[in-house]
């Protein structure tokens, strides 16, 4: 009974060549250009953007496919997709096809929908808080489903896991929200030393019940569930990301004219026709439901939700029409690429992915309390 | 009661806060075409009126109708679509262009899915016009001043196309002009066929430029009418706890109420105190 979804490490990807460590390419460059705020696209633009983003991710996954031992083309990479869905030949090893198709694609794919669904998290959590800081990982959400995870690999009841995420995030965001409330009121200040309070004691509790349940290498699996790992993804885990992601984050992007009616706050909204507490709680526990389902497959990621909505933002400006596909989007690509850093960079060993997303989202953090500080 | 009157109609309305009573028996009246003041001192249930008026706070008792339509049995959008309420204070949010907040006044009118149709544009240009903020359009809303910020909160408010406008001390932190300026704009509103309904601070703005002024004390309406029958030196000692001298304005002949200095900090409190003549 060892507690191992996401910390498994598929063994033929460091086996069959000696290290390559690609750099990569993260896609920050590409939102840093042009940052200006009155550039915000009306609907055309957005499905431009959109379009544009729908292609640059389907370069993402063959690019990142290719990226690894065992030195693969794109081409390689399209046969083995293309036999596995019927639309040719297997013209590719059987070897060089499973690393293809029964390692990196499940990865990729389910790296894609991980950061697609915790930028939606993210972009939705802000926009109802009214906290810039907002992301399922800083309010304590990633650890309470983590937990929830745990605890269930524990018991070894696989098939409820992603249902004790759920509960685990949804018991994690009750928490932050009620113990920020009762510390004076849901200010960013306030909502996120709550989320850090309750992060820590989720976290603690993910780590005991690991150190005490584990055969094997607990220290490993620790840091899988803490810092987030994808290695463990294989399709199964893709499955349960990518219909969490159709079932919930589709209806979510959906939400954007809601969202921009709390733009002036709880009065406003309401004044606009919108029921805001009934409202707010549906997506709230919509975004717990995604995050467990999310953390369930890849551990507690950090900052994804942070990072690219504001990155995002800062592009389309603040409209939620806009900035929840193209967030989603970008969180889709950029998770890619960090992911497929997380198992080269350091080939043959492997980065918990959390750890990179880290060193990016600490920074951007910091950048947003100084900006919310000279603002104030 | 007549209930094909046009503008609104408020009747025994009642809000309860945990278990005080914030709104009691409030009736008001005001007619399309009219600019109404909402006068009382602080915490005398302004703002808690106007919200319960715009549905943001459920009333718990009376009624309230607008054109003869029952207001409190629409539903929360078809009521975002007669009312607006431009809020005092409200949260600043970052990053949004003007044009943008402007168009948030259209979401009572918009599906959850597509952008905003050539009528919404044509709303939000109107819109904008009509505050004269058609200069502002591109601006960023967080780096305009006060007073611009108060014309594109009224651009915001007019998007949504209201019957009923509702304002709270929508002066508050304007320097004259632009104090002025929303008043002429407000009387634009009403000649257009709105009612307008707008708590105030200064007495002889309030005078100036209403044609009713409604004056609560303690959640009641303490008294309503026309500014020059109601803004007497009493009613002003009664509700503020001031001594006043209402003067008349020589050019408009309007009421221009010129207040005594408080001797000391700790002078007698308003409302409970009986009515007494001024000196």
């Amino acid at each position: 009974m060892t507690v191992s979804r996401p910390a498994e490490t598929p063994s033929v990807d460091r086996s069959a060549a000696p290290g390559n460590t690609t750099e990569a390419p993260g896609p920050t460059g590409r939102i840093e250009g042009v940052a200006t705020a009155a550039a915000a696209p009306r609907g055309a633009a957005t499905a431009l953007g959109a379009l544009g983003l729908v292609a640059a991710l389907a370069a993402t996954v063959v690019l990142a496919a290719t990226i690894g031992p065992a030195g693969l083309a794109p081409a390689d990479v399209l046969a083995s997709i293309g036999a596995h869905l019927g639309l040719g030949d297997a013209t590719l090893s059987r070897l060089h096809d499973g690393i293809v198709w029964e390692l990196r694609m499940p990865r990729i794919l389910t790296a894609a929908a991980v950061g697609a669904g915790l930028a939606i998290c993210g972009v939705v959590m802000q926009a109802l808080t009214r906290n810039p800081l907002a992301d399922p990982y800083l309010l304590g959400l990633s650890s309470g489903a983590s937990v929830g995870a745990v605890i269930v690999l524990v018991l070894g009841v696989q098939v409820a896991l992603p249902f004790a995420a759920f509960a685990g995030a949804l018991a994690a965001l009750g928490a932050t929200l009620g113990l920020a409330r009762a510390a004076g009121g849901l200010s960013p200040t306030t909502t996120v030393l709550a989320g850090l309070a309750v992060s820590a004691v989720f976290g603690a509790v993910t780590s005991l019940v690991i150190f005490w349940s584990a055969t094997s290498d607990s220290y490993r699996e620790m840091l899988n569930w803490l810092l987030g790992s994808l290695s463990g993804a294989d399709w199964p885990a893709t499955a349960l990301a990518a219909g969490a992601l159709a079932v919930v984050g589709l209806p979510l992007l959906t939400t954007g004219r809601t969202l921009d009616a709390f733009a002036f706050g709880d009065t406003a909204a309401s004044a606009l026709g919108i029921h805001v507490g009934r409202t707010r709680t549906i997506l709230l526990v919509a975004t717990a439901l995604l995050t467990g389902a999310l953390v369930s497959v890849s551990g507690a990621i950090g900052f994804v939700g942070l990072i690219l909505p504001h990155a995002v933002r800062l592009v389309v400006g603040a409209r939620h029409r806009a900035l929840l596909p193209l967030s989603a989007l970008t969180g889709a690509i950029f998770l890619v690429w960090v992911d497929t850093g997380a198992r080269t960079l350091f080939d043959p060993r492997e980065l918990p992915v959390g750890i990179l997303t880290a060193l990016v989202g600490g920074p951007v953090f910091a950048a947003l309390m100084l900006r919310a500080r000279r603002m104030s | 009661m007549s209930a094909s009157r046009r503008g609104l109609q408020g009747s025994r309305l009642r809000f309860v806060r945990g278990s005080q009573l914030v709104i009691d028996d409030v009736d008001l009246t005001v007619p399309r075409g009219a600019v109404a003041a909402l006068l009382g001192a602080n915490g005398a249930g302004k703002s808690t009126l106007l919200h319960v008026l715009a549905g943001v706070h459920a009333a718990d008792g009376g009624s309230l109708g607008f054109d003869g339509d029952d207001l409190l049995a629409l539903r929360r959008r078809a009521r975002a679509q007669r009312i607006a309420l431009v809020e005092q204070d409200a949260y600043t949010p970052g990053g949004l262009r003007v044009d943008h907040v402007v168009g948030l006044g259209r979401i009572p009118h918009q599906s959850a899915w597509g952008g905003d149709s050539t009528t919404d544009q044509a709303v939000i240009a109107d819109a904008l016009d009509a505050a004269g903020a058609t200069a502002l359009a591109t601006r960023r809303y967080d780096e305009l001043s006060g007073g611009e910020r108060q014309r594109v909160n009224l651009a915001r408010a007019l998007a949504q196309q209201p019957a009923l406008l509702l304002l709270d001390e929508p002066t508050n932190h304007l320097d004259i002009r632009a104090q002025l300026s929303t008043l002429a704009l407000l009387r634009q509103l009403a000649d257009r066929g709105l009612s307008v309904l707008a708590a105030l601070h200064d007495l002889s703005l309030a005078a100036a430029h209403a044609d009713h002024v409604i004056v609560l004390g303690d959640g009641r309406v303490v008294a309503a009418g026309d500014p020059v029958e109601i803004l007497t030196p009493e009613l002003i000692r009664a509700v503020w706890g001031v001594d006043a001298t209402v003067l008349q304005h020589p050019t408009t002949g309007r009421p221009l109420i010129a207040f005594a200095p408080i001797a000391s900090v700790a002078s007698d409190e308003p409302s409970a105190v009986p009515v007494t003549a001024a000196p």
